[in-house]
């Protein structure tokens, strides 16, 4: 038999029918994750057909896109202060009611992005397929799943019939060797990986992340990893299944139980690519020579070493508007330049690891005079957690604006916006113009230099402070 | 959904790379519930000033964009979000088909869902239509080809059953549906 990778096997499982010249394949989903801003259009749909939702029990529903983030508007009285998210969480609530899907509303100890509890609940599983009408599904290929986005005229065909219309992908290996020096992270490694790449690099493509620098990662890094497959314009990222993704995984609430979970551990050891794999295309990087990345431009790819000053690429059309818009010139160095805001959180960076990477530099240091810093954790078990253990404290004392979970500032769909002209070092996934609130300059970065960069004010190094 | 066999259009170019789906609809608008309306936020931020007047150096406010079902835009259009507003909003605006040297896959698998033609077409081509803004041309979905007037006749990519949909009004879920008995069968071998 010839050697297959890990795509073509979990692709294999799931083929219902196999495509032709004349159709696509019709996949199988496991797990279809759903939040309040890609899914209305798709019950309305199924309301005016007349159908169910065909696997209620393969469906899990959360709110974080356009929920705010104060414990008053969550906890409190006082009602959600954006008039149309409030009725977009009151219509999931009436439709996931209606339709019988499970879903974890505002005041669910276990809500949060939906990228974030799928993992936490062990819901997220190996060889599964998982889609999400949201780009960042792309996370959950960390424990070794087929994840992807879609839009919400799929979402409404696996409600209707657990499928979706598929062509297959092309393979893209990204070969990871060495190991990230101390206070180099998963993000940098990603944001590297993206420079390199591309951001029409991956299209067409599932990638899949190997080598030993991908192996010693932790499952929050790898899902770091994989949450900015997209952004390289990847359908999707894998990373193999391993000892690292068993003891992650291993006592969850939804993972088998007993003589199920032997079963499961033994089906997932055999979802790693064969030896002598081929991959359609592949990227090769040496994780030891990476510093501490930060983006300068207008997409992920436009992106420097901490140190680097910004490329002069003359009259690059795609460059001067970036630069222009960013209130940049080549040339310049990254370093030093003023901060007005710094995020912490999102889907890309929101989970414990990443609230312990900012305290460890926020220790006993305080936010400099005029930035705000925002620090929002990925789920409300995040949240607990980062309570329970004082980094919560230690926020606050440093004089961070520490809040209940959601996508917030990543896309500022909540009210939790950058303001226009203002510069914002960011843990989240994007620096698209204009993403994080109209006219918001955005830096994308780890969450060590982006509590650095508000510590003293400026574009920082993280790494004296480690 | 209404069969598309062919579109003849004036075009609009806008010329830039990798516009995104934050460009094409800004997240701010995303808090409705249904499809409608969302042309008015179309490019929202590129097309309106501050005070929310029609910025008069965007292509879109131009007298001569108007009625242009044609957009030309540069290489990798639509990265970015899932949010199938964008395309959403492309239609409600007017649009019928974008021409770029890439599309990136999530936007063109919403696009071909609702009736909105991506067409990749090679760079020699690109180039020639960037340089001719307003450009009478005819995007031919039964023969898969884009003719220009200068004569020229390029061929383009389309799914197979994305377009055998398209020309003939399908909707892919009736399709999906043929398909129950087999996926009935799946879930009981694979006791799912």
């Amino acid at each position: 038999m010839t050697a297959r990778t890990m795509f073509e096997k979990v692709w294999t499982a799931h083929e219902v029918v196999p495509e032709t010249a004349d159709t696509p394949a019709v996949l199988y989903i496991d797990l279809h994750l759903i939040h309040e801003v890609t899914s209305p259009q798709a019950f309305a749909m199924l309301a005016a057909r007349g159908l169910p939702v065909r696997r209620p029990d393969r469906t899990l529903a959360t709110l974080d896109h356009s929920t705010p983030t104060s414990t008053e508007q969550i906890f409190g009285n006082v009602p959600i202060r954006v008039d149309a998210a409030a009725k977009q969480v009151q219509m999931l609530e009436r439709n996931a009611a209606d339709f019988g899907v499970e879903l974890f509303g505002m005041r669910d100890a276990r809500r949060g992005i939906v990228h974030v509890i799928s993992p936490e609940l062990g819901a997220t599983q190996p060889g599964m397929t998982i889609v999400c009408g949201d780009s960042h599904t792309s996370t959950h290929g960390a424990f070794g799943a087929l994840a992807f986005g879609i839009g919400s005229t799929e979402v409404g065909h696996v409600f209707a019939t657990q499928c979706l219309l598929q062509r297959k992908p092309r393979t893209f290996a990204v070969n990871v060797a060495g190991r990230l020096a101390p206070g180099v992270t998963a993000k940098d490694l990603i944001l590297a990986i993206i420079g390199k790449v591309g951001v029409s690099g991956g299209t067409g493509h599932v990638l899949e992340y190997r080598g030993a620098a991908i192996r010693a990662l932790s499952m929050e890094e790898r899902m770091t990893i994989c949450n900015m497959s997209i952004e390289a314009g990847a359908r999707a990222g894998m990373i193999a299944p391993d000892e690292t993704t068993l003891e992650y995984l291993a006592g969850r609430p939804r993972v088998p139980r007993a003589a199920a979970w032997d079963e499961a551990v033994a089906r997932w050891r055999e979802l790693a690519s064969d030896p002598g794999a081929s991959f359609d295309a592949s990227v090769d990087l040496d994780a030891a020579q990476l510093e501490p990345m930060i983006t300068y431009g207008t997409n992920p790819g436009m992106v420097v070493a901490i140190n680097a000053a910004i490329p002069m690429r003359g009259d690059d059309p795609i460059e001067k508007k970036a630069l222009d818009y960013m209130g940049f010139s080549g040339g310049e160095r990254m370093l030093g330049k003023p901060v007005d805001v710094v995020f912490i959180g999102s889907c890309t960076n929101g989970r414990l690891e990443d609230l312990q990477a900012a305290a460890r530099i926020l220790r006993g240091r305080k936010v400099a005079k005029g930035v705000h810093l925002l620090i929002v954790p990925g789920s409300q078990q995040v949240k607990h957690a980062a309570e329970a253990t004082g980094l919560a404290d230690i926020f606050k004392a440093a004089g961070a604006d520490w809040r209940e979970s959601g996508c917030s500032m990543c896309l500022g769909m909540n009210g939790d916006t950058v303001g226009a002209g203002q510069y914002a070092v960011s843990t989240s996934n994007r620096n698209f113009e204009g993403r994080q609130g109209v006219g918001a300059r955005t830096l994308l970065a780890s969450p060590y230099t982006a509590a650095a960069s508000a510590i003293f004010g400026k574009i920082s190094d993280p790494r004296p402070l480690l | 959904m209404q069969p598309i066999t062919q579109l003849h259009s004036t075009t609009v170019v806008m010329p830039s790379t990798n516009i995104d789906t934050d460009q094409i609809i800004p997240a701010r608008f995303l808090t409705v519930t249904t499809k409608l309306g969302l042309g008015q936020s179309l490019f929202a931020d590129w097309r309106y000033t501050s005070d929310g007047r029609p910025n008069p150096d965007f292509v879109l406010n131009r007298a001569d964009a108007a009625n242009s079902q044609i957009l030309v835009a540069g290489h990798n259009f639509g990265c970015g979000s899932s949010r199938e507003h964008a395309p959403w909003a492309l239609l409600d605006y007017g649009f019928r088909a974008v021409v770029s040297t890439a599309i990136a896959d999530i936007f063109a698998s919403n696009a071909l869902k609702n009736g909105l033609l991506p067409i990749v077409v090679d760079p020699a081509t690109h180039g020639w239509l960037l340089e001719h803004p307003g450009a009478a041309v005819t995007v031919d979905l039964e023969a898969r080809n884009l003719r220009l007037p200068n004569g020229a006749s390029v061929s383009f990519p389309i799914e197979a059953f994305a377009r055998h949909c398209l020309l003939n009004g399908l909707d892919e879920l009736g399709y999906l549906q043929s398909k129950l008995d087999a996926i009935a069968g799946y879930e009981s071998a694979h006791s799912v």
